[in-house]
């Protein structure tokens, strides 16, 4: 493996490293130097045993397999809590991919997806939100909407309710 | 072949949709256009839904309707206690469930929930929902009309609003079986001081309850209506 990604990508100098996401503080120190089975072009992976521990900003696509715990930023990539991720933190991101655990607010730019398997226990804000059948999902969804004015009720093709004091059901035909 | 399955209809073709379902029996429901249209006349209504999280319903209220949606499935509460032999303690916890503002919602959906719980949570669940309504709010909420059949494994039902007027009940397994089917009257006692708007006695069985929150909760407006 390790001789496979030296081919495709030869440097005759120490190379520089990838942009890492900021990390700050952490608990648990991320290896000093890149690992090349961790890092493709514009993603990192947080492992299954890496523990983090307060903030964590960013400007590239993130997948986290581990533990998080504080807040996690990234405005303008893709979040993705993989299977074995456990985050209890404020998410920002783009969008947000969960199949893991996670136990706080999402805010997404673009989208939310709770995979199934997935589990969130937060508020969510983003303007698409899909949960697949089999997802577990505690809180609240606020969709808004670009098109839409604010304080400007739904047309809806029903007719308002007038009260009444109607003692018997009304036998529907269907 | 039960008498109801005379009175679905079977969505086709839409495997694929949010809802994963296909050739699932779809129902018309009267109340849930009457429900929207309460809802909707406020701006960014705030929707609670007591039912599992069902993908296609966030979509609609949340999407095509503006609601902001609570999911807060009660279902995974009845069960709970019912795994640990303490559904005596499930009225008291249902009254702390919710933290939500008094007045912050504009519309509940109990779907069937209720139909699963004695009349001590029920109780303590629907004074809470009345709390939690603002005035003018509405909750919608399904009640069964005939006894559970007798040997049938428990189940809740998952409701997947199709569109305005059709429901997709997709039934899954519960470990408390329905209980005893309330008479129209408690239903009313049930949830003093909402009123009960609209009822609709379906063929399926089920008797769709659309209560709303009055503005004088004390009754002054009016007579409460009786069966």
């Amino acid at each position: 493996m390790w001789k496979r990604d030296e081919a495709v990508k030869p440097s005759p100098q120490p190379a520089t490293p990838a942009p890492v996401a900021q990390v700050q503080p952490v608990s648990a120190a991320l290896p000093a130097q890149p690992d090349p089975r961790r890092m493709e072009k514009g993603m990192v992976n947080i492992g299954k045993s890496v523990v983090i521990k307060g903030e964590l900003n960013g400007s590239e696509d993130l997948t986290v397999e581990g533990y998080v715990e504080g807040r996690i930023e990234l405005k303008d990539h893709v979040l993705t809590i993989g299977p074995n991720g456990k985050i209890k933190a404020q998410v920002v991101a783009k969008s947000v991919i969960i199949l893991g655990e996670v136990n706080g607010n999402i805010t997404a730019s673009e989208k939310v997806e709770i995979r199934e398997g997935g589990s969130v226990d937060g508020d969510l804000i983003a303007p698409r939100v899909a949960i697949a059948e089999g997802a577990h999902f505690r809180g609240s969804v606020d969709m808004q909407r670009k098109g839409a004015q604010a304080g400007q009720p739904q047309k809806v093709t029903a007719s308002p309710l007038v009260e009444t004091t109607l003692a018997q059901p009304q036998a529907a035909a269907h | 072949m039960a008498l109801s399955d005379l009175f679905t209809r079977r969505r086709k073709g839409d495997a694929d949709s949010a809802t994963g379902a296909s050739d699932t029996p779809v129902h018309a429901t009267k109340a849930l256009p009457r429900f929207i249209a309460c809802v909707s006349t406020r701006a960014h209504p705030v929707v609670l839904d007591l039912g599992p999280v069902v993908g296609g319903n966030i979509g609609f209220f949340g999407q095509q309707l503006g609601c902001k949606v609570i999911v807060q499935d009660v279902s995974i509460d009845i069960d709970r206690h019912a795994r640990e032999g303490k559904l005596e303690a499930l009225p008291a916890f249902l009254a702390q469930r919710f933290p939500h503002e008094s007045g912050s919602i504009d519309g509940v959906l109990c779907w069937d929930v209720f139909d699963h719980m004695d009349t001590a949570a029920a109780k303590s669940l629907a004074s809470q929902l009345a709390r939690l309504l603002r005035t003018d709010g509405v909750l919608m909420a399904l009640f069964a009309t005939a006894e559970p059949q007798v040997g049938s494994r428990p189940t809740y039902t998952k409701h997947i609003v199709v569109d305005q007027t059709t429901l997709e009940y997709r039934p899954y397994a519960a470990v408390r079986p329905r209980q005893r089917p309330l008479p129209n009257r408690d239903i009313q006692r049930l949830f003093e001081p909402l009123r009960v708007v609209e009822q609709f006695l379906l063929k399926t069985n089920l008797r769709e309850v659309l209560l709303r929150k009055p503005a004088d909760p004390s009754g002054a407006a009016g007579a409460p209506p009786h069966a």
